[in-house]
């Protein structure tokens, strides 16, 4: 029995012995291993994400039944594990310039990633709230790693308290849950819930849990830590955080919502269609006053969450399909427009002031195009893939009648084209200011390119992604 | 009244005062002190309730570590508790308010708990009969054998917050004078001593 369920956790198991091995040898080893240990740590990732991305078969079910591991779970934990082997890829150059390279930044990165995966494969109240507590904490320690700054320490300090409330909110829901079901399994909640109406109580935890998870997907009205942490963060983190967490988080949700409550979908429809119409129009508005590149980024991430949860909210099976298409798409632009980002330099300083980008394509031609397909891509406009991403999502909402739902999200998605396009035109029509002087390191350059033409090519079939994400959909909502 | 019945007034009665004055003592160490109190009660509770076992870690952990733990803070650091008492009043007004409406909000809730026969027979299912089992035997199958998985989690998260703070707070200073027993043991007045011959008047 025991045999068994470790080894339906086995992916999971083999990267925590992994962080306890490098810890020991980080602490012990006379030299400093930092760079090999994070690249080790890259390494492991992209070969647990293609491990789990090959296995395939009925959803397996470990420790009594809380633990998961489905179609949908696989699907997100590939986007979580290559997103974030990706972001630790690019955080090498920053973190050794800046001297902040120490081989706990990878191990940690590592550990938050294990609690990711537990997230998306939490079948049991529990279960998710520890792999929720263990990717919080070690983001928590990963935000203010730039311990002599007071914009991270700050930046931790506000993620650690707004985390513990949002927690708070979370347990809260769970435990109101777990007292009106008289179980904290999901299968079983659902049963007792049936597909009659919610009692009074577990539409409280409800409310509750969709709060605190809204919390950590950073949707509106939950968002106001996302702009500060984003810019306060060192951008490595700042590029891992909007990338694999959010994709953990969102999974997350969509997981609470149709294994817990798939039989009411009414009662959080109109939280999610909530939720996706305030995050959607705060991205877009607060976004346009930005002067700092790491703050836009943030108001686009919570933008893009909006987006997100509109398809979640149509509450389909198409719903959820949309939700994973988009979270792939986005994940996908983030690299590379954090692979830029990470570059943007003056005598050897960061520069985060969108200002700067002036005529950027006069210096660096190739560089700007390849940030021009990432923004039309990130902003919506056809034929690029961002505009699937879209496509899909408003599909989903206008079969599942909400069409109120697609008109706001349209109009939103006009307003926030924007803010993207002012960077384009700042490149290419903006006035010549003193030219950032960054090189860019081959890995960066590689995945910049590869995010962009995956933008541009992806538009004949989407990489087939879309197929990969309507099975995965469909191991979700039965 | 059997002594049952009475020894659980007596608990409740004294864990409800002493919580109170817990918030109301002026000076925060007997405020550490009927914690203590509170907790003793709470640990006599347990014992009537059959759960033996949590009531010895009752005290072991929160009176023995937990409690102790705070007095010492309390006393060791400087803390102004009336400069933390001066914001109260500002904010006493919206805190009542917002907490007049919550409990408004979970009277509705709690208003409506059905508890159904098939809510506590599922609730029940993972705990080993009580008539069977002797509790200390019932938490260790449900947290090391059931739960153990999520035991293991739990361990990780507290890896990660050492971690956490070793990252954050470690400074390996430059320049601070370290005891070294070995070179002390190796010091030898041939090299540590040197006689100087000083000539009346002269500096060394």
């Amino acid at each position: 029995m025991l045999g068994q369920d470790l080894s339906i956790i086995a992916p999971e198991l083999l990267l925590v012995l992994y962080a306890a091995a490098a810890l020991m040898a980080g602490a012990y080893s006379p030299r400093d291993i930092s760079r090999q240990v994070l690249w080790a740590s890259c390494g492991l990732l992209v070969v647990v994400g293609l491990w789990v991305g090959f296995q395939s078969g009925e959803a397996q079910y470990a420790f009594h039944g809380s633990f998961v591991s489905d179609g949908f779970a696989r699907f997100s934990k590939v986007l979580i594990l290559f997103g974030s082997a990706a972001t630790l890829a690019l955080s090498v150059e920053f973190l050794e310039r800046n001297n902040l390279l120490k081989y706990e930044y990878p191990i940690l990165i590592v550990l938050s990633v294990v609690g990711m995966m537990i997230m998306v494969s939490a079948s049991d109240l529990i279960v998710l709230y520890l792999g929720l507590e263990l990717q919080s904490l070690a983001l928590y320690v990963v935000a203010s790693f730039r311990r002599d700054s007071l914009k991270s320490t700050e930046a931790g300090l506000k993620y650690f308290v707004l985390g513990a409330l949002s927690s708070g909110l979370l347990l809260y829901g769970a435990s109101l849950t777990y007292g009106f079901s008289g179980t904290t399994d999901f299968a079983g909640i659902s049963a007792v819930i049936g597909d009659d109406q919610l009692s009074l109580g577990l539409i409280f935890g409800l409310v509750f849990l969709a709060a605190g998870m809204a919390f950590k997907v950073s949707a509106a009205p939950f968002h106001m830590w996302t702009p500060d942490v984003y810019e306060g963060s060192p951008t490595p983190v700042t590029a891992f955080f909007a990338t694999a967490p959010k994709v953990a988080a969102a999974a997350m949700l969509a997981r609470v919502m149709f294994d817990i409550f798939g039989g009411v979908v009414s009662d959080w429809q109109q939280i999610l269609a909530l939720l996706a119409v305030a995050s959607m129009f705060v991205g877009a508005v607060a976004a346009i006053g930005q002067t700092n590149i790491k703050r836009l980024m943030a108001y686009s991430s919570i933008g893009h969450m909006g987006f997100a949860l509109t398809g979640l909210a149509a509450g389909t099976e198409e719903g959820a399909r949309s939700l994973l298409i988009y979270l792939a798409i986005y994940v996908t632009t983030n690299i590379g427009v954090f692979a830029f980002i990470l570059n943007m330099e003056r005598d050897g300083k960061p520069v985060t002031d969108i200002s700067s980008l002036g005529q950027y394509s006069s210096v660096h031609p190739a560089r700007a195009a390849a940030l021009a397909a990432l923004m039309f891509s990130l902003a919506g406009v056809p034929p690029l893939v961002g505009f699937f991403g879209k496509f899909f999502v408003l599909q989903a909402a206008v079969n599942a009648g909400l069409v109120w739902l697609a008109v706001l999200a349209v109009i939103a998605s006009v307003i926030s084209a924007f803010y993207y396009l002012r960077i384009v035109r700042l490149m290419y029509f903006g006035t010549a200011v003193e030219p950032l002087d960054g090189k860019m390191p081959m890995v960066h350059g590689a995945l910049l390119a590869v995010s962009s033409l995956a933008m541009v090519i992806g538009v004949f079939n989407l990489f087939g992604i879309d197929d990969v994400a309507a099975l995965a959909a469909a191991t979700l909502v039965q | 009244m059997g002594f049952a019945t009475f020894a659980f007034y007596m608990f409740s009665t004294v864990a409800v005062i002493s919580g109170f004055l817990v918030i109301f003592a002026r000076n925060p160490v007997h405020s550490v002190l009927w914690l203590i109190l509170a907790f003793f009660s709470a640990a006599g509770l347990f014992v009537l309730l059959g759960a033996e076992f949590v009531a010895m870690l009752m005290l072991i952990v929160y009176v023995g570590a937990v409690a102790v733990l705070f007095l010492f803070v309390v006393m060791m650091l400087d803390v102004d508790f009336a400069e933390l008492k001066a914001g109260m009043a500002k904010y006493l007004p919206v805190g009542l308010l917002i907490g007049l409406v919550l409990l408004i909000q979970l009277g509705f809730a709690f208003g409506a708990w059905e508890v159904t026969d098939e809510m506590l027979s599922m609730r029940q299912a993972v705990t080993p009969a009580p008539e069977v089992t002797e509790n200390t035997a019932a938490l260790g199958m449900l947290i090391y054998t059931r739960y153990v998985f999520l035991f293991q989690v739990a361990g990780l998260i507290l890896l990660v917050a050492m971690i956490g703070a070793i990252v954050l707070t470690l400074r390996h200073r430059e320049g601070v004078k370290r005891q070294s027993v070995v070179s002390q043991m190796y010091r030898d007045p041939k090299e540590a001593v040197e006689l100087l011959d000083i000539k009346p008047g002269q500096g060394a």
